[in-house]
């Protein structure tokens, strides 16, 4: 699934956001490397600085220090070729989710534009609501959407902050399959940030453990489990606790 | 159904409910000038056979209709250019906030001085009040569009004219048609005052000269009540906008 070519590298990127109550280190010392293709999960309690860390990758936000480069580029600001993905609140509302899907593609044919909306509201399972505004979908309708829209410009690499946060349980499950599907199809480079240790360790190649104040690197952890992952497997169940064990809780409440 | 009915119909009822005791009024009180609702009717009907009152009711929706289209065409791109940059807005909001609070009646002799008396100068006033409001509503427009809309549009590569007409825009209708509403409701009160003093026609000048013409207060609330119906006529009209499918979204907690 994976290539070996480095795709996204972050070095040593630091962040310091300015309060009323004086300077907080919202990211120190940031290193890692993301291969193409690979799937990383960014977890860690709220506050550690991972959202901010994503904004950063995605070119909404300048490091303090440091540089994030892309396919050996510097990233200085948001890019087409790489799609943030909001929780649903993203989609635009005053669009109809065909719309919404052809956001991006302009710039092509009218044929090629069809095909390319078809193939993915199709895709997300949203075939028979192009007409449709959002406010007429559920929240989980509206996050395929927006990863619709996203994956439609065909983007290399795609940024997901907490996607499925706003869901209900079952609907995060389908929802986090759909993604693998797509991931497993379209082969981009995903970088997941969340703050569920089980999500993490459904989806990613790799789960990148931070911590907070300052938010650093903690551990790295490789998911040598292959798709599609049993949650009761022995490994599985070692992986997941090694981390709840990394992060400082229990398993058991 | 026998809810829905009554429902529907309970406006109709406070109307009769409003204009039953002021016909009490009138017919418990001898003497009084204020005319009853059944004489304002003639009074009505009178203007309509002699041709004035359709002529009347035009020439104040056009002089509202200029007044209020210019301010609406100048104030809604300049409101959403100064609400995108926080410079821009910073150098012309201090003179803003200064002409804001000046009525719009305070203008009236400048109006005057430079059009004369005539459609110009209520043309003037009318655009000078729906102005400052329309401005400010299109500025907070653009300051309350959740930036994950602005974010999302960058990331998919748009800036300057293009995010302004593919996400801006978009995003502050719903705003926007708010402040339409608000509005043509000044523009509506401007226009009257300015036709008391500035011109020769229109239901406002209807209103005065009714006064000053014999004391026909039939006329004088005549007047009054065309200018209450067209008013609500208008609002209905703008509240069509919010039925579009594109702008639904901005409704939804209401």
């Amino acid at each position: 699934m994976t290539g070996s070519r480095t795709k996204v590298e972050i070095r040593g990127v630091n962040k310091k956001f300015i309060t009323d109550t004086g300077e907080v280190d919202a990211l120190q010392q940031i290193d890692l490397d993301i291969r193409d293709g690979e799937l990383v999960c960014l977890l860690g309690p709220s506050g550690c600085g991972k959202s901010t860390l994503l904004n950063i990758v995605g070119g909404f936000l300048p490091p303090t220090s440091g540089t994030v480069s892309i396919d050996g580029q510097v990233v200085t600001k948001p890019d087409s070729r790489r799609i943030f993905v909001f929780q649903e609140r993203g989609v635009f509302p005053w669009l109809t989710v065909e719309g919404n899907v052809a956001f991006g593609l302009h710039s092509l044919s009218r044929a090629e534009r069809e095909a390319r909306i078809q193939h993915y509201v199709k895709l997300v399972g949203l075939s028979g609501f192009e007409n449709a505004y959002p406010h007429e979908l559920s929240g989980g309708m509206k996050q395929r959407l927006e990863v619709a829209r996203a994956f439609a410009v065909n983007p290399d690499v795609l940024y997901l902050d907490e996607p499925f946060g706003a869901l209900d349980s079952i609907t995060r499950l389908v929802m986090r399959g759909e993604l693998l599907r797509l991931w497993q199809a379209e082969k981009k480079t995903i970088l997941f940030v969340t703050h569920d240790i089980d999500e993490s360790v459904q989806l990613a190649d790799r789960v990148v453990v931070m911590s907070a104040r300052p938010g650093r690197i903690r551990r790295i952890v490789d998911i040598d489990i292959p798709h599609p992952r049993d949650f009761s497997s022995r490994r599985y169940i070692e992986l997941r606790d090694g981390i709840f064990e990394e992060i400082g809780l229990a398993h058991r409440i | 159904m026998l809810r829905r009915l009554i429902s529907a119909l309970a406006p109709f009822g406070a109307i009769l409910l409003l204009l039953a005791a002021w016909h009490l009024a009138v017919v418990s009180n001898p003497g009084t000038l204020i005319p009853s609702p059944f004489r304002v009717a003639a009074g009505i009907n009178e203007l309509f056979h002699r041709g004035l009152l359709i002529k009347y009711i035009v020439a104040s929706l056009f002089r509202v209709t200029w007044g209020y289209a210019l301010a609406v065409l100048i104030a809604v791109p300049a409101g959403i250019v100064l609400g995108m940059s926080s410079r821009l807005e910073a150098s012309f909001n201090p003179m803003i906030q200064i002409a804001r609070p000046i009525s719009a009646l305070a203008w009236i002799p400048i109006a005057i001085l430079w059009f004369g008396v005539g459609d110009l100068s209520a043309i003037f006033l009318i655009f000078l009040a729906s102005f400052f409001p329309m401005l400010v509503t299109a500025i907070n427009a653009v300051h309350n569009i959740d930036p994950i809309y602005l974010d999302a549009g960058r990331n998919f590569g748009l800036a300057g004219r293009e995010l302004v007409v593919r996400i801006v825009f978009p995003a502050a209708v719903p705003q926007l048609i708010a402040g339409l509403r608000i509005t043509l409701g000044v523009s509506g009160l401007v226009v009257v005052a300015a036709e008391m003093i500035a011109v020769t026609s229109g239901l406002g000048f209807l209103i005065v000269d009714s006064r000053n013409a014999g004391d026909r207060y039939d006329l004088v609330i005549g007047g009054m009540v065309m200018i209450g119906v067209i008013g609500l006529l208008l609002d209905r009209l703008i509240r069509q906008l919010e039925r579009l499918d594109s702008v639904k979204w901005g409704y939804s907690g209401q």
